[in-house]
Protein backbone atom coordinates (compact mmCIF):
# COMPACT_ATOMS: atom_id res chain seq x y z
CA UNK A 1 0.00 0.00 0.00
CA UNK A 2 1.15 3.59 -0.82
CA UNK A 3 0.77 6.96 1.35
CA UNK A 4 -1.97 8.12 -0.36
CA UNK A 5 -3.48 4.75 -0.69
CA UNK A 6 -3.54 5.02 2.80
CA UNK A 7 -4.28 8.72 3.62
CA UNK A 8 -7.28 7.77 0.67
CA UNK A 9 -8.59 5.33 2.79
CA UNK A 10 -8.00 7.07 5.96
CA UNK A 11 -9.95 10.35 4.73
CA UNK A 12 -13.01 8.21 3.06
CA UNK A 13 -13.53 6.16 6.30
CA UNK A 14 -13.37 9.19 8.98
CA UNK A 15 -15.25 12.32 8.22
CA UNK A 16 -13.30 14.84 10.46
CA UNK A 17 -10.32 14.01 8.38
CA UNK A 18 -9.00 17.15 6.65
CA UNK A 19 -6.35 16.96 3.62
CA UNK A 20 -4.30 19.97 3.68
CA UNK A 21 -1.34 21.22 1.46
CA UNK A 22 1.35 24.00 0.61
CA UNK A 23 0.93 23.40 -2.64
CA UNK A 24 3.02 20.08 -2.03
CA UNK A 25 0.94 17.82 -4.01
CA UNK A 26 3.29 15.31 -5.00
CA UNK A 27 1.81 12.73 -2.28
CA UNK A 28 -1.87 13.91 -3.02
CA UNK A 29 -2.31 13.90 -5.99
CA UNK A 30 -5.74 12.23 -6.84
CA UNK A 31 -7.37 13.46 -2.86
CA UNK A 32 -9.10 17.07 -4.46
CA UNK A 33 -11.10 14.91 -6.69
CA UNK A 34 -11.70 12.15 -4.36
CA UNK A 35 -12.01 14.51 -0.71
CA UNK A 36 -13.62 17.53 -2.60
CA UNK A 37 -13.79 20.18 0.44
CA UNK A 38 -12.01 18.24 2.84
CA UNK A 39 -8.91 19.01 0.77
CA UNK A 40 -7.45 22.54 1.06
CA UNK A 41 -4.55 23.59 -0.58
CA UNK A 42 -3.45 27.12 0.53
CA UNK A 43 -1.13 27.39 -1.16
CA UNK A 44 2.81 28.48 -0.46
CA UNK A 45 1.70 29.67 2.92
CA UNK A 46 3.35 26.73 5.04
CA UNK A 47 2.13 29.44 8.10
CA UNK A 48 -1.17 29.83 7.06
CA UNK A 49 -1.81 26.27 6.66
CA UNK A 50 -0.77 25.79 9.80
CA UNK A 51 -3.11 28.47 11.80
CA UNK A 52 -5.70 26.90 9.46
CA UNK A 53 -5.19 23.71 10.85
CA UNK A 54 -5.22 24.86 14.54
CA UNK A 55 -8.63 26.27 13.63
CA UNK A 56 -10.05 22.93 11.94
CA UNK A 57 -8.89 20.78 15.01
CA UNK A 58 -10.53 23.44 17.00
CA UNK A 59 -13.80 22.36 15.19
CA UNK A 60 -12.64 18.53 15.63
CA UNK A 61 -11.38 18.25 12.56
CA UNK A 62 -8.27 16.16 12.08
CA UNK A 63 -5.86 17.85 9.96
CA UNK A 64 -2.97 16.16 8.18
CA UNK A 65 -0.81 18.42 6.67
CA UNK A 66 1.82 18.36 3.56
CA UNK A 67 4.80 20.34 2.57
CA UNK A 68 8.16 20.28 2.34
CA UNK A 69 10.48 18.93 5.67
CA UNK A 70 12.43 21.98 5.40
CA UNK A 71 9.32 24.73 5.29
CA UNK A 72 6.96 22.73 7.52
CA UNK A 73 9.41 22.69 10.85
CA UNK A 74 11.32 25.80 9.75
CA UNK A 75 9.36 28.65 8.05
CA UNK A 76 6.40 27.25 10.04
CA UNK A 77 8.17 26.91 13.34
CA UNK A 78 6.49 29.25 15.56
CA UNK A 79 2.87 28.66 13.92
CA UNK A 80 3.80 24.82 14.88
CA UNK A 81 5.05 25.51 18.76
CA UNK A 82 2.72 28.12 19.07
CA UNK A 83 -0.57 26.85 17.78
CA UNK A 84 -0.48 23.45 17.20
CA UNK A 85 2.09 22.92 20.30
CA UNK A 86 0.59 24.91 23.15
CA UNK A 87 -2.89 24.18 22.69
CA UNK A 88 -1.84 20.25 21.91
CA UNK A 89 -4.20 19.75 19.16
CA UNK A 90 -4.45 17.10 16.61
CA UNK A 91 -2.48 18.24 13.70
CA UNK A 92 -0.70 15.71 12.23
CA UNK A 93 2.71 16.47 9.69
CA UNK A 94 3.58 15.17 7.34
CA UNK A 95 6.85 16.28 6.09
CA UNK A 96 8.15 15.50 2.47
CA UNK A 97 12.04 15.33 1.68
CA UNK A 98 13.12 15.15 5.33
CA UNK A 99 16.90 14.09 5.57
CA UNK A 100 18.84 12.63 2.44
CA UNK A 101 15.69 12.92 0.75
CA UNK A 102 15.79 16.11 -0.62
CA UNK A 103 18.93 14.84 -2.67
CA UNK A 104 19.94 17.70 -5.30
CA UNK A 105 17.76 20.41 -3.81
CA UNK A 106 20.23 22.23 -2.42
CA UNK A 107 21.24 23.23 1.67
CA UNK A 108 17.84 25.71 1.12
CA UNK A 109 15.46 22.71 1.25
CA UNK A 110 18.00 20.09 3.95
CA UNK A 111 15.69 19.23 6.53
CA UNK A 112 18.42 18.22 9.12
CA UNK A 113 17.14 19.51 12.03
CA UNK A 114 14.15 18.79 11.39
CA UNK A 115 13.67 15.71 14.43
CA UNK A 116 15.47 18.31 16.87
CA UNK A 117 13.33 21.16 16.32
CA UNK A 118 10.42 19.39 16.53
CA UNK A 119 10.59 17.33 19.49
CA UNK A 120 12.00 20.19 21.46
CA UNK A 121 8.52 21.48 21.19
CA UNK A 122 5.89 19.87 24.59
CA UNK A 123 2.93 17.78 23.36
CA UNK A 124 4.47 16.88 19.82
CA UNK A 125 5.43 13.36 19.05
CA UNK A 126 7.93 12.39 16.13
CA UNK A 127 8.19 10.12 14.02
CA UNK A 128 11.40 9.04 11.09
CA UNK A 129 9.59 5.49 9.46
CA UNK A 130 12.56 3.01 7.66
CA UNK A 131 10.68 2.88 4.38
CA UNK A 132 7.23 2.31 2.66
CA UNK A 133 6.23 -0.70 4.19
CA UNK A 134 7.15 0.93 7.74
CA UNK A 135 5.57 4.39 6.97
CA UNK A 136 1.66 2.58 6.55
CA UNK A 137 2.30 0.39 9.73
CA UNK A 138 3.35 3.40 11.39
CA UNK A 139 0.67 5.96 10.26
CA UNK A 140 -2.68 4.68 11.13
CA UNK A 141 -2.07 4.98 14.97
CA UNK A 142 0.02 7.94 14.47
CA UNK A 143 -3.38 9.58 12.36
CA UNK A 144 -5.74 8.10 15.48
CA UNK A 145 -3.70 9.37 18.00
CA UNK A 146 -5.26 12.75 20.06
CA UNK A 147 -1.34 14.07 20.11
CA UNK A 148 0.55 16.61 17.63
CA UNK A 149 2.60 14.63 15.56
CA UNK A 150 5.47 15.07 13.04
CA UNK A 151 6.80 12.09 10.63
CA UNK A 152 9.27 12.22 8.31
CA UNK A 153 7.52 10.89 5.10
CA UNK A 154 9.87 7.99 3.71
CA UNK A 155 7.79 6.19 0.70
CA UNK A 156 11.07 4.44 -0.43
CA UNK A 157 10.92 0.60 -1.17
CA UNK A 158 12.33 -2.20 -0.12
CA UNK A 159 12.27 -5.82 0.36
CA UNK A 160 12.35 -5.55 4.49
CA UNK A 161 9.10 -6.88 5.98
CA UNK A 162 8.12 -4.72 9.15
CA UNK A 163 6.99 -5.61 12.29
CA UNK A 164 3.58 -3.77 13.48
CA UNK A 165 4.04 -0.38 15.20
CA UNK A 166 3.86 0.65 18.85
CA UNK A 167 4.23 4.26 19.57
CA UNK A 168 7.24 4.93 21.85
CA UNK A 169 8.80 1.11 21.04
CA UNK A 170 11.46 0.55 19.01
CA UNK A 171 11.89 -2.34 16.03
CA UNK A 172 14.52 -4.79 17.36
CA UNK A 173 15.47 -6.10 14.10
CA UNK A 174 18.65 -7.99 15.45
CA UNK A 175 21.00 -8.01 19.16
CA UNK A 176 24.27 -8.11 19.07
CA UNK A 177 27.69 -8.25 21.60
CA UNK A 178 30.12 -6.69 19.57
CA UNK A 179 27.96 -3.65 18.10
CA UNK A 180 24.56 -2.40 17.40
CA UNK A 181 23.49 0.02 14.97
CA UNK A 182 20.34 2.46 15.83
CA UNK A 183 19.08 3.93 13.38
CA UNK A 184 15.83 5.53 11.74
CA UNK A 185 14.24 6.96 8.13
CA UNK A 186 16.07 6.12 4.95
CA UNK A 187 19.58 4.63 6.57
CA UNK A 188 17.41 1.46 7.75
CA UNK A 189 18.23 0.59 4.18
CA UNK A 190 22.03 0.57 3.89
CA UNK A 191 22.37 -0.06 8.00
CA UNK A 192 20.63 -3.62 6.71
CA UNK A 193 23.58 -3.82 4.07
CA UNK A 194 26.41 -2.74 6.82
CA UNK A 195 25.07 -5.16 9.13
CA UNK A 196 25.49 -8.03 6.54
CA UNK A 197 29.21 -6.78 5.77
CA UNK A 198 29.87 -6.57 9.46
CA UNK A 199 28.70 -9.85 10.39
CA UNK A 200 30.12 -12.31 7.15
CA UNK A 201 33.64 -10.13 8.78
CA UNK A 202 32.74 -12.16 12.34
CA UNK A 203 31.00 -9.76 14.06
CA UNK A 204 28.40 -9.78 16.61
CA UNK A 205 26.13 -7.34 15.36
CA UNK A 206 22.47 -5.73 16.16
CA UNK A 207 19.84 -3.57 14.27
CA UNK A 208 17.33 -1.24 16.05
CA UNK A 209 14.88 0.78 13.86
CA UNK A 210 13.79 3.67 16.20
CA UNK A 211 10.44 4.28 14.70
CA UNK A 212 9.27 6.36 17.26
CA UNK A 213 11.44 9.45 18.55
CA UNK A 214 9.18 10.93 20.63
CA UNK A 215 7.98 9.10 22.76
CA UNK A 216 11.77 7.13 22.61
CA UNK A 217 12.08 3.81 23.60
CA UNK A 218 14.49 3.86 26.22
CA UNK A 219 14.65 0.21 27.32
CA UNK A 220 15.90 -0.37 23.80
CA UNK A 221 18.31 1.81 24.38
CA UNK A 222 19.50 0.87 27.49
CA UNK A 223 19.82 -2.78 26.51
CA UNK A 224 21.70 -2.03 23.49
CA UNK A 225 24.67 -0.22 25.18
CA UNK A 226 24.49 -2.50 28.19
CA UNK A 227 24.86 -5.88 25.59
CA UNK A 228 26.90 -4.07 22.61
CA UNK A 229 30.31 -3.00 23.15
CA UNK A 230 30.11 -0.79 20.80
CA UNK A 231 26.68 1.73 19.77
CA UNK A 232 26.37 3.25 16.60
CA UNK A 233 23.97 6.00 16.39
CA UNK A 234 23.29 6.57 12.58
CA UNK A 235 20.96 9.09 10.91
CA UNK A 236 20.49 11.97 8.33
CA UNK A 237 20.44 15.06 10.46
CA UNK A 238 22.81 17.23 12.34
CA UNK A 239 24.65 15.62 15.05
CA UNK A 240 23.12 18.06 17.32
CA UNK A 241 19.62 17.22 18.76
CA UNK A 242 18.68 14.15 16.63
CA UNK A 243 19.69 10.35 17.88
CA UNK A 244 22.82 11.02 18.93
CA UNK A 245 21.28 13.49 21.23
CA UNK A 246 18.50 11.43 22.54
CA UNK A 247 21.23 8.62 23.28
CA UNK A 248 23.13 10.98 25.37
CA UNK A 249 20.19 12.11 27.32
CA UNK A 250 18.73 8.72 28.08
CA UNK A 251 21.53 7.07 28.94
CA UNK A 252 22.16 10.57 31.38
CA UNK A 253 19.18 10.05 32.56
CA UNK A 254 19.76 6.34 34.10
CA UNK A 255 23.00 7.35 35.07
CA UNK A 256 25.26 5.35 32.37
CA UNK A 257 27.21 5.61 29.46
CA UNK A 258 28.24 3.46 26.59
CA UNK A 259 30.78 3.54 23.78
CA UNK A 260 28.68 5.38 21.13
CA UNK A 261 30.06 6.26 17.69
CA UNK A 262 27.88 8.82 16.45
CA UNK A 263 27.43 8.89 12.36
CA UNK A 264 25.37 12.35 11.26
CA UNK A 265 26.16 15.56 9.52
CA UNK A 266 28.40 17.49 12.25
CA UNK A 267 28.34 21.31 11.59
CA UNK A 268 27.53 20.67 7.60
CA UNK A 269 25.13 20.46 4.81
CA UNK A 270 25.49 17.75 3.00
CA UNK A 271 26.75 18.02 -0.96
CA UNK A 272 23.53 18.53 -3.03
CA UNK A 273 23.42 15.54 -6.06
CA UNK A 274 21.24 12.02 -6.46
CA UNK A 275 20.33 10.55 -3.50
CA UNK A 276 22.89 7.22 -4.41
CA UNK A 277 25.93 10.15 -5.21
CA UNK A 278 24.87 12.51 -1.81
CA UNK A 279 25.35 8.63 0.26
CA UNK A 280 28.55 8.18 -1.38
CA UNK A 281 30.08 11.41 -1.14
CA UNK A 282 28.99 11.84 2.63
CA UNK A 283 29.71 8.68 3.40
CA UNK A 284 26.53 6.91 4.22
CA UNK A 285 26.54 3.66 2.20
CA UNK A 286 26.60 0.50 3.81
CA UNK A 287 29.76 -0.52 2.88
CA UNK A 288 31.33 2.73 3.87
CA UNK A 289 29.19 2.69 7.70
CA UNK A 290 30.17 -0.95 7.92
CA UNK A 291 33.54 0.14 7.38
CA UNK A 292 33.70 2.85 9.70
CA UNK A 293 32.82 0.62 12.32
CA UNK A 294 35.47 -1.77 11.30
CA UNK A 295 38.23 0.53 10.76
CA UNK A 296 39.55 -0.82 7.41
CA UNK A 297 38.33 -1.49 3.87
CA UNK A 298 36.61 -4.59 2.70
CA UNK A 299 36.01 -5.98 -0.74
CA UNK A 300 32.63 -6.08 0.03
CA UNK A 301 30.40 -4.57 -2.94
CA UNK A 302 28.37 -1.43 -2.19
CA UNK A 303 24.27 -2.94 -3.59
CA UNK A 304 23.19 -0.30 -6.33
CA UNK A 305 21.09 2.32 -4.38
CA UNK A 306 17.97 3.59 -6.29
CA UNK A 307 16.78 7.34 -6.78
CA UNK A 308 14.02 7.99 -5.84
CA UNK A 309 10.91 8.07 -7.68
CA UNK A 310 9.53 11.69 -6.75
CA UNK A 311 10.51 15.41 -7.61
CA UNK A 312 8.96 18.54 -6.79
CA UNK B 1 -30.18 39.36 16.48
CA UNK B 2 -31.41 41.82 18.44
CA UNK B 3 -32.27 44.95 16.45
CA UNK B 4 -31.68 48.05 17.90
CA UNK B 5 -33.21 51.30 17.62
CA UNK B 6 -31.12 54.04 16.72
CA UNK B 7 -29.60 56.46 19.40
CA UNK B 8 -30.81 53.20 22.04
CA UNK B 9 -27.09 52.90 23.10
CA UNK B 10 -26.85 53.80 26.49
CA UNK B 11 -26.46 50.67 28.03
CA UNK B 12 -23.29 50.23 25.79
CA UNK B 13 -22.15 53.34 26.84
CA UNK B 14 -22.73 52.47 30.67
CA UNK B 15 -20.76 48.90 30.28
CA UNK B 16 -17.80 50.99 28.14
CA UNK B 17 -17.37 52.80 31.04
CA UNK B 18 -17.31 50.00 33.66
CA UNK B 19 -15.04 48.28 31.23
CA UNK B 20 -12.68 51.29 31.76
CA UNK B 21 -12.59 51.15 34.92
CA UNK B 22 -11.68 47.76 35.00
CA UNK B 23 -8.67 48.41 32.81
CA UNK B 24 -7.63 51.32 34.93
CA UNK B 25 -7.51 48.93 38.28
CA UNK B 26 -5.53 46.74 36.07
CA UNK B 27 -3.10 49.17 35.21
CA UNK B 28 -1.17 48.75 38.45
CA UNK B 29 0.85 46.00 40.25
CA UNK B 30 2.64 45.41 37.21
CA UNK B 31 0.54 47.06 35.03
CA UNK B 32 -0.96 46.37 31.01
CA UNK B 33 -0.82 47.33 27.96
CA UNK B 34 -3.52 50.06 29.12
CA UNK B 35 -3.14 52.25 25.94
CA UNK B 36 -4.10 49.94 23.28
CA UNK B 37 -6.80 48.76 25.35
CA UNK B 38 -8.66 51.66 25.77
CA UNK B 39 -8.84 52.13 22.12
CA UNK B 40 -10.68 48.49 21.91
CA UNK B 41 -13.49 48.90 24.54
CA UNK B 42 -16.14 50.15 22.83
CA UNK B 43 -15.89 48.22 19.66
CA UNK B 44 -15.72 44.65 21.86
CA UNK B 45 -18.27 45.78 24.21
CA UNK B 46 -20.32 46.05 21.04
CA UNK B 47 -19.76 43.29 19.62
CA UNK B 48 -20.14 40.81 22.76
CA UNK B 49 -23.32 43.10 23.73
CA UNK B 50 -25.33 42.92 20.29
CA UNK B 51 -23.75 41.35 17.65
CA UNK B 52 -22.22 37.79 18.86
CA UNK B 53 -24.11 34.72 19.41
CA UNK B 54 -22.19 34.30 22.48
CA UNK B 55 -23.49 33.32 26.24
CA UNK B 56 -22.50 32.15 29.46
CA UNK B 57 -24.63 29.30 28.41
CA UNK B 58 -23.35 27.91 25.26
CA UNK B 59 -19.55 28.81 24.99
CA UNK B 60 -19.11 25.01 23.92
CA UNK B 61 -21.95 24.80 21.72
CA UNK B 62 -20.86 24.56 17.96
CA UNK B 63 -23.31 26.50 17.19
CA UNK B 64 -21.63 29.77 18.81
CA UNK B 65 -20.00 32.98 16.99
CA UNK B 66 -16.32 32.74 17.18
CA UNK B 67 -14.47 35.85 18.50
CA UNK B 68 -10.56 35.47 17.67
CA UNK B 69 -8.86 38.46 20.02
CA UNK B 70 -5.43 38.26 17.34
CA UNK B 71 -4.44 41.33 19.15
CA UNK B 72 -3.97 39.74 22.02
CA UNK B 73 -2.34 42.57 24.31
CA UNK B 74 -5.27 44.14 24.61
CA UNK B 75 -7.27 41.26 26.60
CA UNK B 76 -8.00 43.54 29.62
CA UNK B 77 -10.41 44.81 27.46
CA UNK B 78 -12.19 41.61 26.52
CA UNK B 79 -12.26 40.45 30.50
CA UNK B 80 -13.29 43.67 31.25
CA UNK B 81 -16.34 43.31 29.25
CA UNK B 82 -16.66 39.55 30.09
CA UNK B 83 -16.83 40.57 33.87
CA UNK B 84 -19.46 43.22 33.06
CA UNK B 85 -21.25 40.41 30.94
CA UNK B 86 -21.45 38.04 33.18
CA UNK B 87 -18.64 35.70 31.58
CA UNK B 88 -16.51 35.99 34.25
CA UNK B 89 -16.98 37.01 38.14
CA UNK B 90 -15.71 40.35 38.58
CA UNK B 91 -13.59 39.48 41.45
CA UNK B 92 -11.19 37.26 39.42
CA UNK B 93 -10.05 40.20 37.69
CA UNK B 94 -8.22 41.34 41.20
CA UNK B 95 -5.92 38.03 40.59
CA UNK B 96 -4.56 40.69 37.21
CA UNK B 97 -1.03 38.67 37.11
CA UNK B 98 -0.90 36.62 40.32
CA UNK B 99 -0.48 32.85 40.32
CA UNK B 100 -4.00 31.60 41.75
CA UNK B 101 -5.87 32.54 38.18
CA UNK B 102 -4.75 32.94 35.08
CA UNK B 103 -5.53 36.27 33.94
CA UNK B 104 -2.30 37.81 32.61
CA UNK B 105 -1.00 40.21 29.55
CA UNK B 106 -2.16 37.89 26.77
CA UNK B 107 -5.43 35.50 26.12
CA UNK B 108 -5.47 31.76 26.80
CA UNK B 109 -8.25 29.18 26.68
CA UNK B 110 -8.24 28.80 30.81
CA UNK B 111 -10.34 31.52 30.85
CA UNK B 112 -13.86 30.70 29.73
CA UNK B 113 -14.75 32.69 26.30
CA UNK B 114 -11.60 32.77 25.14
CA UNK B 115 -11.54 30.54 22.03
CA UNK B 116 -7.51 30.39 21.36
CA UNK B 117 -4.42 32.13 23.21
CA UNK B 118 -2.76 34.97 21.42
CA UNK B 119 0.21 37.40 22.02
CA UNK B 120 2.28 36.24 18.93
CA UNK B 121 0.87 38.80 16.79
CA UNK B 122 -0.29 37.59 13.54
CA UNK B 123 -1.93 33.98 14.10
CA UNK B 124 -5.22 34.41 14.66
CA UNK B 125 -5.82 35.78 10.95
CA UNK B 126 -4.85 31.75 10.00
CA UNK B 127 -6.34 30.20 13.13
CA UNK B 128 -10.04 31.90 12.42
CA UNK B 129 -9.57 31.23 8.71
CA UNK B 130 -9.39 27.30 10.04
CA UNK B 131 -12.76 27.80 11.93
CA UNK B 132 -14.19 30.07 8.72
CA UNK B 133 -13.08 26.76 6.51
CA UNK B 134 -14.87 24.22 8.64
CA UNK B 135 -18.09 26.14 9.07
CA UNK B 136 -18.32 26.51 5.33
CA UNK B 137 -17.65 22.51 5.17
CA UNK B 138 -20.35 21.84 7.55
CA UNK B 139 -22.65 24.04 6.30
CA UNK B 140 -23.18 25.86 9.39
CA UNK B 141 -23.64 29.48 9.36
CA UNK B 142 -21.72 30.98 12.59
CA UNK B 143 -19.96 34.00 12.14
CA UNK B 144 -16.03 34.55 13.03
CA UNK B 145 -14.57 37.42 14.31
CA UNK B 146 -11.08 37.92 14.23
CA UNK B 147 -9.66 41.65 15.86
CA UNK B 148 -6.38 42.82 14.76
CA UNK B 149 -4.26 45.15 15.79
CA UNK B 150 -3.17 48.03 13.20
CA UNK B 151 0.48 47.71 14.46
CA UNK B 152 -0.02 43.64 13.89
CA UNK B 153 -0.46 44.56 9.99
CA UNK B 154 3.30 44.62 9.65
CA UNK B 155 3.17 40.79 10.45
CA UNK B 156 3.16 39.09 6.73
CA UNK B 157 1.16 36.10 7.98
CA UNK B 158 -1.94 38.64 8.19
CA UNK B 159 -1.52 38.92 4.36
CA UNK B 160 -0.78 35.66 3.72
CA UNK B 161 -4.06 34.76 5.46
CA UNK B 162 -5.76 37.20 3.66
CA UNK B 163 -4.68 35.53 0.13
CA UNK B 164 -6.12 32.48 1.39
CA UNK B 165 -9.28 33.94 3.24
CA UNK B 166 -10.21 35.48 -0.28
CA UNK B 167 -9.02 31.94 -2.37
CA UNK B 168 -11.55 30.08 -0.46
CA UNK B 169 -14.39 32.88 -0.50
CA UNK B 170 -14.78 32.73 3.59
CA UNK B 171 -17.78 35.58 3.79
CA UNK B 172 -18.38 34.17 6.67
CA UNK B 173 -15.31 35.71 8.14
CA UNK B 174 -14.46 39.39 9.62
CA UNK B 175 -11.48 40.94 10.39
CA UNK B 176 -11.89 43.90 12.25
CA UNK B 177 -8.67 46.18 12.55
CA UNK B 178 -8.49 48.37 15.27
CA UNK B 179 -6.46 51.23 14.20
CA UNK B 180 -6.04 53.23 16.69
CA UNK B 181 -3.06 54.83 14.63
CA UNK B 182 0.05 53.64 17.32
CA UNK B 183 1.96 50.76 17.10
CA UNK B 184 4.27 49.77 20.30
CA UNK B 185 6.60 52.96 20.60
CA UNK B 186 5.13 55.50 18.04
CA UNK B 187 2.23 56.68 15.38
CA UNK B 188 2.13 53.67 12.67
CA UNK B 189 2.70 56.26 9.79
CA UNK B 190 5.54 57.36 11.55
CA UNK B 191 7.20 54.12 11.20
CA UNK B 192 5.81 51.69 8.74
CA UNK B 193 2.59 53.70 6.97
CA UNK B 194 -0.68 51.63 6.27
CA UNK B 195 -2.42 54.23 4.24
CA UNK B 196 -4.48 54.02 2.23
CA UNK B 197 -5.66 50.82 4.05
CA UNK B 198 -8.51 50.13 2.93
CA UNK B 199 -7.50 50.18 -0.66
CA UNK B 200 -4.97 47.47 0.50
CA UNK B 201 -7.32 45.52 1.67
CA UNK B 202 -10.01 45.29 -1.06
CA UNK B 203 -6.69 44.73 -3.57
CA UNK B 204 -6.57 41.60 -1.50
CA UNK B 205 -10.56 40.67 -2.45
CA UNK B 206 -12.40 41.91 0.72
CA UNK B 207 -15.64 43.87 0.70
CA UNK B 208 -14.42 46.48 3.06
CA UNK B 209 -16.51 49.34 5.83
CA UNK B 210 -14.35 51.97 7.49
CA UNK B 211 -15.71 53.80 10.70
CA UNK B 212 -15.32 55.17 14.10
CA UNK B 213 -14.58 52.83 16.48
CA UNK B 214 -16.19 54.71 19.29
CA UNK B 215 -19.51 55.63 17.89
CA UNK B 216 -21.94 52.47 18.81
CA UNK B 217 -24.25 53.67 15.68
CA UNK B 218 -21.08 52.95 13.31
CA UNK B 219 -20.45 49.76 15.40
CA UNK B 220 -24.26 49.11 14.78
CA UNK B 221 -24.93 50.15 11.18
CA UNK B 222 -21.26 48.43 9.72
CA UNK B 223 -21.55 45.38 11.88
CA UNK B 224 -25.00 44.69 11.13
CA UNK B 225 -24.44 44.78 6.96
CA UNK B 226 -22.70 41.40 7.84
CA UNK B 227 -22.01 39.90 5.62
CA UNK B 228 -20.77 42.43 3.36
CA UNK B 229 -21.09 40.58 -0.23
CA UNK B 230 -21.21 37.61 -0.98
CA UNK B 231 -18.21 35.79 -1.63
CA UNK B 232 -16.18 38.26 -0.28
CA UNK B 233 -14.36 38.31 3.18
CA UNK B 234 -15.26 41.02 5.35
CA UNK B 235 -12.71 44.13 7.09
CA UNK B 236 -14.21 46.77 9.30
CA UNK B 237 -11.69 49.13 9.94
CA UNK B 238 -12.48 51.24 13.43
CA UNK B 239 -11.20 54.17 13.61
CA UNK B 240 -10.11 54.70 17.75
CA UNK B 241 -7.86 56.60 19.68
CA UNK B 242 -5.48 54.70 21.79
CA UNK B 243 -5.96 55.23 25.15
CA UNK B 244 -9.51 56.69 24.55
CA UNK B 245 -11.41 57.93 27.33
CA UNK B 246 -8.23 59.41 29.57
CA UNK B 247 -7.01 63.01 28.11
CA UNK B 248 -3.86 62.03 29.80
CA UNK B 249 -2.45 59.27 28.75
CA UNK B 250 -4.96 59.90 24.63
CA UNK B 251 -2.69 59.38 21.79
CA UNK B 252 0.76 59.12 23.96
CA UNK B 253 3.51 57.13 22.10
CA UNK B 254 4.57 56.02 25.69
CA UNK B 255 1.38 55.27 27.34
CA UNK B 256 1.17 51.75 25.20
CA UNK B 257 2.22 49.52 28.67
CA UNK B 258 1.22 51.31 31.85
CA UNK B 259 2.08 50.45 35.35
CA UNK B 260 0.44 53.06 37.56
CA UNK B 261 0.78 53.76 41.53
CA UNK B 262 -2.37 53.33 43.41
CA UNK B 263 -2.62 57.30 43.39
CA UNK B 264 -2.67 57.79 39.73
CA UNK B 265 -4.83 54.77 39.78
CA UNK B 266 -7.52 57.19 41.43
CA UNK B 267 -6.96 60.07 39.55
CA UNK B 268 -7.65 58.19 36.41
CA UNK B 269 -11.23 56.99 37.71
CA UNK B 270 -12.04 60.48 38.14
CA UNK B 271 -10.48 61.73 35.04
CA UNK B 272 -11.94 58.73 33.38
CA UNK B 273 -15.47 60.61 34.74
CA UNK B 274 -14.20 64.12 33.40
CA UNK B 275 -14.06 65.23 37.41
CA UNK B 276 -10.04 65.73 37.12
CA UNK B 277 -6.85 66.14 35.48
CA UNK B 278 -4.47 63.52 36.43
CA UNK B 279 -0.81 63.80 37.31
CA UNK B 280 1.31 61.05 36.07
CA UNK B 281 4.25 60.59 37.98
CA UNK B 282 5.07 56.84 37.48
CA UNK B 283 8.04 55.40 35.35
CA UNK B 284 7.11 55.57 31.54
CA UNK B 285 7.40 52.15 29.76
CA UNK B 286 7.66 52.17 26.51
CA UNK B 287 8.69 48.85 24.90
CA UNK B 288 7.28 45.75 27.14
Amino acid sequence: MSYEELLTQTALANEQVIVMTAENRALVRNLPGILGKRFIDTGITEQTMIGAAAGLALRGRTPIVHALAAFLTMRAFEFVRTDVGIANLPVKLSSFIPGFLSDGNGPTHQAIEDISIMRGIPNITVFAPADEDDLVKMLPQIWESKSPAYTRINTRKTSYVHEPFTPGKAEVISEGSDVTILTYGLLFEQALIAVEMLKSEGLSVGLINMRSLKPVDEQAILKASAQSKLVVTLEDHFLTGGLYTIVAEVLLKHRTTANVLPMALNEKWFRPALLPSVLEHEGFTGKQIAEKILGYQTAHNQPQILTPEFSE
Amino acid sequence: MITVENNNYQELTDTALKVREHIIRMSTDGGCFTGASLSAVDLIVYLYSRFLNISKDNLNNPERDYLFLSKGHDVPALYGTFAELGLLEKERLKNHLLLNDHIYWHPNTKIPGIEFHSGSLGHLPSVAIGVAMDLKISGSTNKVICILGDGELNEGTCWEAMLVANAYKLDNLLFVVDRNHFQANMRTEDLIPLEPLADKFEAFGAAVKRINGHSFAELDEAFGAFPFQAGKFNVIIADTVRGKGLPSIQERADRWFCNFNADEIEQLLLELHGQHNTTLTSETLVVR
